[in-house]
């Protein structure tokens, strides 16, 4: 069998793909962050927070309503969402004309309490949350056996992001939410409403943060912290991609998932720091990430 | 104006010590003041957690502390998993808050460095989370006592019954930590002992999240056994995730090594069924253990104990009868005290402390029941074996503790 620096190849490929599911929930959580940077300036430290309450909703409906998996992927990012455009109606919008320090701080605030509420409610250990019936067994691709439910994060995931940059970058409906985070005045001054279309991104990037967290409950424990490990690695995502940058939240979220994957083979120690070691050098060369425009 | 600083803290600090060494051969401050420190928040909180306080506040009223004229007090505080947090807590509660003993303790990089500090500061310290066994081993200590279960009951008990039902090649995933370490290398002597061999392992960051990737390579190494020397959250996503993956289906077996009550439950018995492992407390062993557990339940919402909670009742339990026995809360002589008095109580039986700290009690090795096994909430185990008291611990002339003569 072939092998690099000892590892057989096969083994690889699967460690490769296996890097790749994982990048997908950072590409989703960091799109999310993107767009609400992209767009309103505020740092949306409760991300994490919004990803778990996702999971949560889909574990609620199922238990608690009956309703099954694919149904939650509707509603729960519609229900998360619209937490998300009160906070930005009754909270955030207060904000606007301060420091992104003080957005910050209150997102932060709130992902805290929302935590804490959960966690006083469900404890820590996670409740289970069964992989739906049509996505269970897999596929045995001779290197690895992969599990359906990883093959539908990929394409789902990807679906999602290149759907959403999309319609960021290539619709008129895009085109006003770009001109609208340049010169707001302007923009209201040819009749649109800026205020509500800034709600609904807040909505709509929260929103993803739920999905993603559906899309997770499967796989990891339904847990009150599961946002918090998440969320200080898709922050460096979001850094190394360029702040604010849709396509460079995607395409670093993918590409970190598989350095990831590669570091836990080669030396596993070292797999939760070897993003922010990039995250260094990215900032040391190019200050404002890969993507980012330079200012 | 730091130098000024610096002279200001050693005076107070000087002053501290005189105090204190006034104040010995009583109660200190007229109460005996518990601070029960773990993690409250993060991947333990369910182990042990506010469960863990409200175990001790159980014990202080059982033991009828205000009948008897003692005036006992229950901090809590959340040490984060963080051996620095947690040092800073206890640095606080023995200086500022006049803490007599800590308890409980999950998270061994934490344990250890407490050790440390309520050795230097001749206090006491009772831990039941933690799980190291260089607890009452190379890093044993006068004012230490290590009470609910350690590392090498955990590997001598599961690792040796499944060595002997055939799986007799291991691979690790282990928590990169002390605890994981000490698990894995205590883990590995039972194996070897048994005649089993490990052929690899990977160390994983703590805490984990995904596990596929470990798994993955658990499952190329073509083990018998893949050994989880992790706990909490660490132990239920991996196993999660390796039935997800095939692992189970393709001939492989978990060995979760260190599994408590909590993660059984939030697993559910449909992934969790067939897993051995060893514990020191189950609350459906005798009547005793039935009535204390519903009463824990009740107040904890409904959530059973773990063999932690448990641990910290008992052990605070203890702990009140050696300060009225020995009418003072010196951490050096309590402790000293609680070596000298037999354990008794309704958790885990009668039983005794060694000269190296170890508490002595039975364990048990168990096997999650199916699905169609259990009655209902909480009914998981079925018990394969009691290892007695005398088995369940490392001896206590192989531990390389300096307390004990040779």
């Amino acid at each position: 069998m072939t092998e690099i620096f000892g590892i057989p190849t096969q083994a690889l490929f699967g460690q490769l793909l296996i890097g790749l599911i994982n990048g997908s929930f950072y590409a989703l959580l960091s799109l999310g962050l993107a767009v609400i940077f992209g767009l309103l300036n505020i740092i949306n430290f409760s991300h994490g927070a919004q990803y778990m309450m996702g999971a949560f909703v889909a574990y609620l409906m199922l238990n608690k309503l009956g309703i099954g998996y694919w149904w939650a992927l509707l509603i729960a990012p519609l229900v998360v969402g619209a937490t998300g455009v009160l906070i930005e109606r009754l909270l955030l919008s207060k904000l606007y004309k301060l420091d992104h320090l003080y957005g910050l701080l209150l997102t932060f605030g709130l992902a805290l309490i929302i935590q804490g509420l959960f966690r006083n409610e469900y404890g820590s250990s996670g409740q289970p949350y069964q992989i739906p019936a049509q996505l269970q067994g897999g596929q045995n691709l001779g290197f690895m056996f992969l599990p359906n439910y990883r093959a539908w994060i990929i394409v789902a995931s990807a679906v999602v992001c290149l759907g959403t940059w999309y319609v960021i970058e290539r619709t008129k409906l895009g085109s006003y939410l770009r001109a609208a985070t340049e010169n707001p005045q302007l923009v209201q001054a040819f009749g649109i409403n800026v205020p509500r279309m800034i709600t609904l991104t807040y909505g709509f990037g929260v929103a993803l943060a739920a999905l993603a967290g559906v899309m997770a409950a499967p796989v990891y424990q339904v847990s009150p912290q599961m946002g918090a490990d998440l969320i200080i690695v898709v922050f460096a995502v979001v850094v190394i991609g360029g702040m604010g940058s849709i396509l460079g939240s995607i395409v670093t979220g993918f590409g970190l998932g598989l350095i990831e994957g590669l570091t836990k083979v080669f030396y596993p120690e070292a797999s939760s720091t070897v993003i922010f070691i990039i995250m260094a050098i990215v900032l040391l060369v190019r200050p404002a990430g890969l993507f980012g425009a330079q200012k | 104006m730091k130098l000024q600083r610096n002279l200001i803290s050693t005076l107070v600090a000087a002053a501290c010590g005189l105090g204190g060494a006034a104040a010995q051969a009583q109660i200190s401050d007229g109460v005996i003041k518990i601070g029960v420190m773990n993690d409250m928040s993060g991947l333990y909180a369910d182990i042990a957690g506010p469960g863990s306080v409200m175990a001790a506040k159980m014990a202080v009223e059982d033991f009828g502390a205000a009948k008897k004229g003692m005036k006992v007090e229950v901090l809590g505080a959340d040490h984060q998993n963080k051996p620095d947090v947690g040092s800073t807590i206890a640095r606080t509660w023995y200086d500022v808050d006049k803490v007599d003993a800590i308890f409980d303790v999950p998270t061994s990089s934490v344990a250890l460095a407490v050790n440390q500090i309520t050795k230097d500061k001749g206090k006491a310290f009772i831990s039941s989370g933690a799980a190291t066994s260089d607890l009452t081993g190379k890093a044993c200590s006068p004012n230490t006592i290590h009470w609910t279960y350690d590392t090498w009951m955990l590997a001598n008990g599961t690792g040796s019954a499944i060595v002997k039902t055939g799986g007799d090649s291991w691979f690790f995933l282990t928590a990169d930590y002390a605890f994981g370490h000490a698990l894995e290398r205590d883990t590995t002597a039972a194996v070897t002992k048994a005649g089993g061999k490990v052929i690899g392992g990977v160390r994983h960051p703590f805490p984990g999240q995904d596990f596929s990737s470990f798994l993955l390579q658990a499952q190329s190494s073509k083990a018998k056994v893949i050994g989880l020397a992790n706990a909490g959250g660490d132990t239920i996503n991996a196993i999660k995730q390796a039935s997800e993956f095939g692992i189970v289906k393709s001939g492989q077996s978990l060995a979760g090594m260190l599994v408590f009550i909590t993660d059984v439950h939030a697993l559910g018995l449909n992934t969790a069924q067939g897993l051995i492992f060893t514990e020191s407390f189950y609350w459906d062993l005798n009547d005793q253990t039935r009535a204390w557990s519903k009463r824990f339940a009740a107040a904890n919402g409904g959530k059973f104990p773990s063999m932690v909670q448990a641990g910290v009742y008992s052990s605070v339990l203890h702990y009140l009868k050696a300060v009225e026995a020995a009418k003072t809360d010196d951490g050096s002589k309590i402790i000293a005290q609680m070596k000298a008095l037999p354990t008794d109580d309704p958790l885990f039986g009668k039983g005794s402390i060694r000269a190296d700290g170890r508490k002595i009690h039975p364990a048990y090795l168990v096997e999650v029941k199916k699905p169609s096994e259990s009655k209902g909430p909480y009914d998981y185990y079925k018990i394969r074996a009691t290892i007695p008291a005398d088995q369940a611990f490392r001896p206590i002339d192989q531990g390389d503790c300096p307390l004990v003569k040779k």
